[in-house]
């Protein structure tokens, strides 16, 4: 291996690392169709485009999550929310006002004081997040994915106790280093991956796992007891 | 990426879902704005869990997620069978306990 060349890589990662342009293009365009179809979702006067409108927030959240590189979370949000809970929101459509065309009676009377509240919320709430967060940035992988080589450095000087068991001899070490750091990337990256986040659940927050099943359970005897026909 | 521009989308969507809960009569549609409001807290719990590189920011995200599943299969039954009482999903008519 040559050292030099990996240096010289890991430097240029370094310097074009830290802009993620894609990113935020990506963020911006999700960001505005969230706030269109979640504004629509609250003013439209069609039930069922509502729920529609719904669907492009709830999508528009999964994307967001992956943004935020918590794939688990995304697939969860597809699957528990466009899959399930819309579904459910239009049968409850359906089995109560079944008028499928506009409804001039979705609003009340308070759609004044409403603005202003939702309008002051956000006031209030945005001075705060900008005065406590000002320009704090997320942390960034460190590294670009498995293959780059300034990933391979990093983990040949702070985990050597990894590649222990090979030859570097062997004609195939630069092979084996690489299936040893691809198994591991993330924990070299930082990122929290679904083998971490069942870990998590299924060690330290079990007690609270084992209450959400019971609290799904008691929720579904209760649906039933409370919409079945006496 | 800035931390503030995902708690900021989550701050529009919860106000969003503030305004929904509040203007709205047919109870369908408060529970679609509740569900506005429950996911933009999610998105805080996700952004916060990233700042600061810890798993339970995911965690209590599927714990919410969870919650919200009960929370809508609960509030369903419960507009049905006003539906079916009172002919009608008009929260402003639901005044029964009103003193």
């Amino acid at each position: 291996m040559s050292q030099l060349a990996f240096s010289t890589l890991a430097q240029l990662s370094a310097e074009g690392g830290d802009t993620l342009v894609a990113q935020n293009i990506f963020f911006s365009i999700i960001a505005i169709i969230m706030v269109f179809s979640a504004i629509r979702v609250v003013t439209t006067k069609n039930v069922v485009h509502a729920a529609l409108h719904l669907v492009l927030v709830l999508a528009g959240v999964a994307a967001i999550y992956i943004l935020l590189t918590a794939e688990f979370i995304a697939v969860t949000q597809v699957l528990v929310y466009i899959g399930a809970i819309v579904v459910l929101l239009l049968f409850g459509i359906m089995l109560t006002e079944a008028r499928l065309g506009e409804d001039q009676n979705l609003n009340n009377n308070y759609r004044l004081p409403a603005v202003i509240t939702a309008v002051a919320l956000l006031a209030v709430m945005s001075f705060a997040l900008w005065d406590q967060f000002d320009d704090q940035k997320l942390p960034e992988p460190l590294f670009d994915g498995a293959d780059d080589p300034a990933l391979v450095e990093y983990a040949l000087e702070n985990e050597p106790g990894l590649f222990d068991e090979l030859d570097p001899q062997d004609d195939n070490y630069d092979d084996q280093v690489a299936e040893i750091i691809e198994a591991r990337a993330s924990l070299f990256n930082g990122v929290q991956d679904t083998e971490e986040v069942s870990d998590t659940i299924f060690s330290t927050y079990i007690i609270p796992f084992e209450a959400i099943s019971v609290l799904l359970l008691a929720a579904l005897i209760g649906a039933i007891v409370l919409a079945r026909k006496e | 990426m800035l931390l503030n521009q995902f708690l900021l989308l989550a701050a529009i969507l919860f106000c969003i879902g503030v305004y929904g809960v509040i203007a709205r009569r047919n109870a369908v549609m408060v529970l679609m704005s509740v569900e506005l409001i429950l996911n933009a807290v999610n998105i805080n719990l996700v952004a916060f869990g990233q700042l600061h590189d810890v798993t339970f920011g995911h965690v209590f995200a599927l714990f919410v997620i969870a919650v919200a599943a009960a929370e809508v299969g609960v509030g369903l039954a419960l507009v049905i069978m006003i539906y079916r009482n009172k002919r009608s999903v008009d929260l402003d008519q639901v005044d029964l306990m009103k003193g």
